[in-house]
């Protein structure tokens, strides 16, 4: 190989490098900024090609207290825990209780709901295991 | 030899180009409009040329600005790379990060700050104490969805829990909590309503057992320590030996 040859590939590979390094740098995506307690829910919605949906705690306590759903409408203190479809909601259970075009905008709003990022996983946003900065053993102690 | 080197450049720009493709969209426009425009063919590979290089260099800094800007504002040394920035708490959703700004109905969703206006301050959380809204009466939610006039079974009973080391003990007060909540919601599940049939640990609040099934995740997080230890103990000076 003549050595020409070699330096302009060597420029190539650095240039190409650094490229790589600067669209790493631009396209990182920062880390979310949402309300403390907002629940993303995506059991089944990133299979299905739906946005998972989004459950802002901050706004429902505003309008209601932890009872109303957490006692009334069974709703169990999991993220994602109570495997919600449309079919239990559409029934009057679940959300569908109170999002029936009666208490709170109906069933056929599906972007409210469903305005996740798509990809996003099931979680607490900001909850304490989020905050851990070094994240716990995953052989816990799980006692209730 | 010039040839192959010119390739390769002319595939670098171009390639610089597209990664950088909203911001110079306008310019390659204007480079290919500047290419066309010559009618011979000699002064058409000239303009070429001058286009290459000046989009060449343009691309370096525009590379080289957006490497700098990259590093300013990204998570790489701001002050405390592992809290949140405080100007940017309470987007609205188009911008939290979790919600999706293609959504058509982002915009239709409330923003937290407006929502949270007048509302008591808190340090933690939400940045709103609920518990103190709620007693100002700034907030009224319902404790019966259906029934607006619905009043909650409020128990006034502090318990208070005797705790290790110099650690204040802890006063857990009933009140607040069936303002909010049902019984059923804590018991037995959660708390076996008995004294002492109760084992808590700050490992499992923080795994999100116990307490930590609502603190940590919608009430107050568990970096408010003394609102929970409140109780201060008398602690016996340790005698300092005498030489």
């Amino acid at each position: 190989m003549s050595p020409l040859i070699r330096f302009a590939l060597l420029r190539w590979r650095l240039l190409t490098g650094s490229l790589i390094l600067a669209a790493v740098l631009i396209g990182t995506p920062p880390p979310a900024m949402a309300e403390y307690g907002d629940i993303v829910i995506n059991n089944y919605s990133d299979a299905a090609g739906m946005r998972p949906a989004v459950f802002p705690h901050w706004f429902h306590r505003i309008r209601f207290r932890c009872k109303v759903c957490h006692a009334d409408l069974g709703f169990k203190f999991k993220a994602g825990g109570d495997h919600i479809n449309m079919l239990k909601i559409i029934d009057g259970e679940y959300c569908g209780a109170c999002h029936n075009g009666n208490i709170a905008w109906s069933v056929e709003n599906c972007d409210l709901c469903h305005s996740g990022k798509p990809g996003t996983p099931t979680q607490v946003h900001e909850s304490t295991l989020q905050q851990l900065v070094t994240p716990p053993p995953k052989t816990a102690p799980a006692k209730k | 030899m010039k040839n192959l080197s010119n390739t390769l450049r002319y595939i670098l720009v171009s390639s610089l180009l597209a990664a950088c493709a909203v911001t110079q969209a306008p310019t390659t426009a204007k480079a290919a409009s500047q290419a066309t425009a010559p009618a011979t063919a000699k002064a058409k590979v000239k303009a070429k040329a001058k286009v290459k290089v000046k989009a060449k260099a343009k691309a370096k800094a525009k590379a080289a600005t957006h490497v700098r800007s990259a590093i300013a504002g990204s998570a790489a040394n701001p002050f405390n790379r592992l809290l949140k920035p405080q100007g940017k708490r309470h987007l609205p959703p188009a911008e939290d990060g979790i919600h999706d700004p293609t959504d058509p109905a982002i915009h239709t969703l409330q923003s937290p700050r407006q929502a949270f206006k007048g509302l008591p301050p808190d340090n933690a959380g939400n940045q709103v104490d609920w518990v103190k809204a709620l007693d100002e009466g700034k907030i009224k939610p319902r404790y019966d969805r259906n029934n607006p006039k619905a009043k909650p079974i409020v128990m006034d009973l502090n318990i208070v829990r005797e705790v290790k080391g110099s650690m204040p003990n802890v006063v857990y007060p009933h009140k607040p909590h069936t303002q909010w909540l049902d019984c059923s919601n804590c018991h037995p599940a959660i708390f076996i309503p008995k004294k002492g049939a109760n084992q808590i640990s700050m490992a499992a609040i923080l795994l999100g057992k116990k307490c930590g099934v609502c603190h940590g995740k919608v009430a107050f997080p568990v970096s408010e320590c003394r609102r929970c230890h409140s109780q201060n103990k008398k602690i016996k000076a340790k005698k300092v030996a005498q030489p």
